[in-house]
Formats: structure tokens, sequence, C-alpha cells
């Protein structure tokens, strides 16, 4: 990387950010930052969430302004601060995580938007709003129909048509937020080609991600904040994830392969041939009390459709399923829940648990009947039950009538896998149970996992993720289009054997 | 053809619809099919066409207006008082003095979503119950009936006899009505401010970080609906030859069905003039054709709901779902 050391020495910088420093209500979000980019580069921003991230860009961005004292400067121009319509012009593009894109438009209108704008109302040029569009597209090497409705496209292609609106607005720096979250890996590949394909045009791409595995081998350096201080500047040669981690959170962590043979305990599940057209097919394997099985795959490998198979919410078209010995056939996820199984969804801020309402309401919410009296719930039972839990699991909460949303998500994860446990399970499936958690809270949630599965719990740890199952589970299955096609002894194979046969 | 048809599911399966329903009164009664029915339909159809473009565009931006049709009732009784003080007036006076009078009621709508931060549905339905009470109350229900003589005389642009001895006509509502439709898809879907419109319903945040000035979206959408409104009105007075108070009560309602029925979507970004006029269309040639067939006017109601939900489900749903689907494949 000689040549990453030669630029950072000789090459001016494009964007320039000094003792950048911002409060809200008395907390400061950044302190004495600085920051900067040069022209071309691909570059890393890293930092849990909270640590100031998406603040920074907003301040480049201008939508907030920083404390006096401030340097910024951009393309050899020096400001106090900057304006959303100031950085836009310049050439300062964002992908913001939700895109911020236009559904029931066209693409066209979509990338071309910003011919749309500007103080005076003006007729709007159609034609040329098209041509600007595949233009954009055409830079990218991409195809897509620019008079469709953007909402008949999947997220993947969003992204894309986010990336051209940047490129529309002569973007000279384009910073993406997370931009991998929600892409399978051959869609993460096909954006790493674009942004190849930008960075070769001479547009410095940002990626601003606490999932970096993926971006780390096309960018040439990492910016590390933590708790909204700069931690450092780093060349990306050499770089590891374990060591990002540690540089974003300030601690080390001690990974070690929890696998442990569990051959001796009684079978809990058994799928045999379980398959349901289009979702997956012959599925089969046991989990065994006190056994973590990790199931990984990309998205769209079938896992989550499998899971909620298993807890009773669509049915399959062949197959058994045998819980503790009896076959069963569930009718509604109530029936799973009644029989001993617990899932945790993927998606919990929408669908695991009720955001607005009070912690202690999540933690009961699946396990009403326990804290009745008399044909009514007895507030005095539900706080008992909801201390004992939460002092459990090590949840820290002010006040249980909180609202559940005033959690950071690890915390809130705590609460999910409290509210599942709360019903008894015998088999607790966890669907993705980090997405959404910093990396810092991410091992007590699999402490708590571990002090489980030694409780006697059967476990199904579901995950995109290879280092988490690798760690965690005692056995790994690998599920590609539905099928289990791999599995592997996390204590009889590395990790990179894993990464190998997932990623290929 | 095709394109249009996947790209305007909701329009195209109005369509339908409408041809469908079309045919079987051109059967089913002895003059549904005439020029002449046609024309009456077009007449009689003209205020609550003005009135549904003016809220499609509220709803595009992503808000709601109840009390849009009483608002229009104030306009008339307000301008009439007006122009009898004014010595009378004319069509260009009156239409001013109601556009613009319907203008004020529409930014007070505005003004009070962004200045309080409450939603439309919430405001409106303050602002509803604010307009019928002060009129009633002011008016004592009282209609009038003396209004100037240019506002009660018919104004026929043209008109035709047909063999069979009914009449072509095409009056000013219509005229007015295409005005309006014309105007208002031009500014929806050809200015800058219309397409920005679109964007701020669909994706308000995105619209805000792009720097569209979203204070001001509410004040066109609700102008723009508070115009209409007042022209409305006035065509409205014109039509009845007379104003009362509470002509236009409820027809809120009538009209919002109508505008959803068009395809536009509760919650923003969405709706199409086009729809929107065939949607209006619909429930006028529903209600006419069961007035033909002699069917009760409490049935009317009844069937108008049912058409809603049929067509909302059969036109919407499978469209979407199959587009959505198309998507994934590719």
């Amino acid at each position: 990387m000689a040549l990453t050391d030669h630029t950072l020495d000789s090459v001016r910088p494009l964007l320039s950010l000094q003792n950048i420093n911002i409060s809200f209500g008395g907390v400061q979000a950044l302190k004495n930052v600085s920051f900067d980019v040069l022209p071309g580069e691909v570059h890393c921003l890293a930092g849990e969430n909270g640590s100031g991230k998406s603040t920074l860009i907003k301040i480049i961005t201008g939508v907030y302004q920083p404390a006096g004292g401030a340097s910024i400067s951009f393309d050899g121009q020096s400001y106090d601060h900057m304006s959303p319509v100031v950085a836009q012009s310049k050439g300062i593009q964002v992908i913001w995580q939700d895109l911020a894109l236009f559904p029931e438009m066209t693409v066209a209108e979509n990338i071309a938007f910003q011919t749309v704008l500007g103080r005076w109302p003006r007729l709007v040029n159609y034609r040329h709003m098209r041509e600007l569009a595949i233009q954009a597209l055409d830079r990218l090497g991409v195809l897509l129909d620019v008079d469709a409705p953007l909402k008949s496209f999947p997220i993947a292609q969003r992204q894309i048509v986010a990336i051209a609106r940047a490129l529309v607005g002569e973007a000279k720096v384009v910073f993406m937020d997370e931009p991998t979250a929600s892409l399978t890996q051959s869609e993460t590949d096909h954006l790493l080609n674009i942004v190849r394909t930008l960075s070769g045009r001479g547009v410095a791409v940002v990626f601003v991600s606490h999932r970096l595995a993926e971006v780390l081998d096309i960018s040439s350096r990492l910016t590390v904040l933590r708790d909204g201080g700069l931690v450092g500047v780093y060349p990306t040669a050499g770089m590891t994830q374990s060591r990002i981690t540690e540089l974003m959170t300030g601690k080390t962590f001690d990974n070690h392969v929890r696998a442990a043979d569990r051959t001796t305990g009684s079978k809990v599940l058994k799928v045999d041939g379980l398959t349901r057209r289009g979702e997956f097919d012959s599925v089969s394997f046991t989990v065994r009390e006190g056994e973590t099985l990790g199931i990984i795959g990309l998205l769209g490998a079938g896992r989550t459709e499998l899971a909620l198979t298993l807890f009773g919410m669509s049915k399959p078209d062949s197959g058994a399923i045998t819980l503790n010995g009896h076959s069963v056939q569930f009718q509604s996820n109530r029936a799973a829940i009644d029989a001993g199984i617990a899932y945790l969804s993927e998606d919990r801020l929408s669908l695991g648990l009720i955001q607005p309402q009070s912690i202690a309401d999540n933690l009961v919410i699946s396990s009403l009947h326990k804290i009745q009296k008399n044909g009514v719930l007895s507030d005095s039972r539900k706080q008992q039950l909801v201390a004992g839990w939460i002092a459990e699991l090590g949840v820290k909460i002010g006040q249980q009538g909180d609202a559940i949303s005033t959690l950071s998500g690890g915390n809130q994860q705590r609460v999910a896998i409290a509210k599942w446990l709360a019903t008894d399970p015998k088999l607790l499936i966890l669907d993705a149970p980090t997405v959404g958690v910093d990396v810092g809270a991410r091992a007590g949630i699999f402490d708590i996992v571990a002090k489980l599965a030694d409780a006697g719990l059967a476990i199904i740890l579901i995950s995109d993720e290879v280092p988490e199952v690798y760690f965690n589970a005692d056995r790994v299955l690998h599920m590609a289009q539905g099928q289990i096609v791999g599995t592997f002894d996390p204590r009889s194979c590395t990790l990179q054997d894993i990464e190998a046969a997932v990623y290929a | 053809m095709r394109r249009f048809i996947r790209t305007h599911g909701t329009e195209s399966a109005l369509f339908g619809v409408i041809l469908i329903i079309s045919i079987f009164l051109s059967f089913s009664t002895d003059n549904f099919f005439s020029f002449g029915n046609g024309f009456d339909l077009l007449n009689i159809s003209s205020v609550n066409i003005i009135f549904a473009v003016g809220l499609l565009v509220v709803l595009i931006a992503g808000g709601i207006d109840i009390s849009f049709a009483v608002g229009a009732s104030v306009v008339q009784y307000v301008s009439v008082l007006a122009l009898g003080t004014l010595g009378g007036g004319g069509w260009v006076s009156g239409l001013m003095i109601a556009g613009a009078l319907g203008i004020a009621l529409g930014m007070l709508n505005a003004f009070l979503i962004e200045r309080f931060r409450i939603i439309s549905i919430v405001v409106t339905i303050a602002t509803f119950n604010i307009y019928f009470g002060l009129l009633m109350f002011f008016t004592k229900g009282v209609s009038i009936y003396d209004l100037p003589e240019w506002l009660t005389t018919r104004v026929v642009l043209f008109e035709h006899q047909l063999t069979d001895g009914s009449w072509i006509e095409i009056t000013l509502p219509v005229l007015v009505m295409l005005v309006c439709v014309v105007a208002t898809w031009a500014f929806i879907t050809h200015t800058t401010v219309g397409r920005q419109l679109y964007a701020f319903g669909d994706n308000p945040e995105g619209a805000r970080r792009f720097g569209i000035n979203v204070h001001a979206m509410q004040f066109i959408a609700f102008g723009w609906l508070g115009l209409m409104s007042g022209i409305g009105g006035l065509m409205q007075a014109h039509y009845a030859q007379e104003v009362v108070p509470n002509a236009l009560y409820g027809r809120e309602l009538d009209v919002l069905a109508a505008v959803v029925l068009g395809g536009a979507r509760l919650g923003g970004g969405k709706g199409s003039v086009l729809g929107c006029v065939l949607g209006v269309l619909l429930i006028s040639i529903t209600q006419n054709g069961l007035n033909l067939m002699g069917v009760s006017p409490f049935a009317f109601k009844m069937i108008i709901g049912a058409i809603i939900l049929i067509a909302i489900t059969l036109s919407n749903a499978p469209l979407e779902r199959m587009m959505r689907r198309e998507g994934r494949g590719k």
C-alpha cells in the first residue's frame, strides 16, 4: 500500500474537517473530531451506534451546524458551516440508509429529481429527465427501465437508483450509510463493483457502517469514532474485522469456540424432509437438549421461512416435525408457543417489540396467562415476573414502565429474549439476534444464549454472519437456496472454512 | 396500450367498470344510453369533479380535508353577500371573490396544520365544525334565493337538439370544470411544484433532505383545494339557483370516496386527475342508472359503498401484487 502512504502525504484532501464539536441538550455528540477524504478514494467511517457517525455526516451535509472554532474545507474552499443546498450543489451527496427515494415515482424522476427543485416553479422537462437518468445509469453500467415506477424494483436496484441520483448531482464525494445492511451477497458484490467504477472516475466514496467485512478490501483508509471522539485514521491494509471491533468498542474480545459435544441430551426437535415449495426443500436435522444449532445462510436462503414454519406460522407441504418425541402439526403459532417453541423474530424493531409500550408490557405479552389472578391481570404478579427476568438477563433499565424504545439495541434484545423465556420454551429459535445490536453488546447476548443452553434449552441460532455461528454454536448447518448444503463442527474446522463455503 | 394498463392500473380498471355498468344500463333501461343523458351526467357531475381534483392535490401531498365542502358553503354565502354590496358584480368578479375566499379558508387549514403540528384530519374535522357552526349561527339556516341575475341565468355554451327530441347541452359549469381539470393536471404533472408535492406526499423526510420547502407544500396543496372549492361552491350556487347553507353538508365524504376510488392513496404520493374524474363519473353513472332503474335512493349509498370496496380490492391489490412479483423476478 505504498500508494496510500504516498497519497496521504502529498495529495490535498478533497474534504477536510477540523475541530468539530457539537452538543445536543448538554450531551456532547462530537468532541474535537477531524476527518478528511482524498479525491477518488474509498474510505470507511466506522463506529458503533451512537458513536457520532451520523452526526458527522449531518454536519458535512449541512443538516447540523458545528460549534464555533470548526473549519470545513471542500474542494479548495473554506466554510464555517455547510448548508444542505451548498453541500449538494458543490458535489457532496449522501445515500441514506433509508435511501430517501420516492417509490411511487418513476426511476427517471427519482434519479433526476434535482431538476424539479429550485425556488421558482417551472415546467417539468421529462425528456431531459429521462436523458439524465439514462446517462447516470450508463455511467454505472446498469440497465434499468427508467419509465417503471420505483416501487416495482427490489431494494438492491433502488440503491443503484440512489447512487445514480448522486451522480446526476455531479457528486465529488458520496457517503453511503450502511449500504450493505439489507443486501444479499451477490447484490453486495454488484454494489462494490459500482463503487469501484465510481472511484475509478475520481468520485470519492465514504462507507459508513458497523459491518465492514465486505467493504474492507476495496477501501484504502479507515476512520474510527467512539463515543463522539476520534479514535484514529488507519490504512485498511492488514486491518482485520476483530481489530476494527476492538477500535470501535475500546475492548478486546476473547472469541473462543464454545462448541461442545451435546449428543447425550435427549432430542428436542427432529425435522424430517421438511419442504415448503419455493421456500425450502427436504430439510432434515435434530436439535438436542442443551445444544445450540447454528444455521448460516445468506439473505434469501430460506432460513427465516424455515423458522416460521417450525413456529407454526406457515404450513409445510411435506415432511414431519417431531417435538420431544411427539409428531406435531401446528395450526397456528399460538399452538407452537403452547408446545414450547419460542421464536425471536428477525425484525425486532417492527415485529419483535411494540416500541411505544413499556418494558414490562413488552416482556409479559407472550405469557399473560401467568400473571392472571381470578381472570384479571395482576399488577403485582406482572412486576414480580418482570423484575425476575430483568435481573436474570442483566437488562439495564430505568423503570419497568419506561417505553421500550428508550433502551439501547442490546438491552431491547435482552427484553425480547426475556419475553420468550417467560413462556417456558423447550426450543428457542433466535433469528439474526444481533441485527442492530452494537458489537460490544453482542457478546452479552451470546453469554445469555450459552447460559440458557447450559440450563438445557435447545437453541437454533440463525444468522448471516459466519463468526456468530462459528463461535457460538455446537454445530453449524449451511443453508443455501432452501436446502441444507453442508454441516460444520466448529471444533474441527476453521472460520475460513465456513466463510469459503458460504460466500463461494 | 399494455404499458398504459400496467402503469395506470386503477384508471384502466375504473374505465372497464364504467364500460360494463354503462353496457348493462343501456340494456336494462330505456334512455341511459343517449347523448342527452350523457351530457346531463356531465352537467350534474361538474361541481363534484371540481371539488375532487382539488381534494386530489391535498391527498397527493399526504393530507386530507374534511372541511372543503362546508367551506364552499361559507364561500357561497359570503360571496353572494359581498357581490350584493358591490352592486351585483359579474362572472369575473364572482369567480375572483369566491376563489380568493376559498384560498383563504384552505390557507387557514394549512396554517393550523403547520403552526400547531396537528394532523390534517383532526384540523379539518375541527374547521369543518367551526365553518358549519358559524354559517348556521349567522344565517340561522336561512337560504338566499335573491341571487344576482347573472348568477342564476343558465349559460349554455353549446346546444343541439337530437332527432329523438332530447338536447345536448354544454353549460358553463362544464367549461369551468374542464378548465379546473386541465389546470390541475398540468399543475401536478408538468410543474416542478407539482412534482415536489408528489415527492412530499410519497416520502416527506426524503423531500425534506432534498431541500424542498416542506412548509410551503401544505399551503400550496390546501390553497389549491381552497381555490377549487371556492370555484366549485359558486358553480353549485349557479346550478342550484339558490344558496342553501347546508346544501353541501356531507358532500365531502362523497367526493373523498370518489377520489379514493380513483386511485389516490390516503397517505400521499399517489393519485391521478384521470382516475379522480373517472371515480366521480363512476359514482354519478351508478346513481343515475339506479334512478333510471327505479331503485330506492336509500339503497344508493349502500351500493356505492359496495362498489368502492369491490373496485378498490379488484383494481389495486392484484395489479400491484403482480407488479411486485415482476419486480422480484428481475
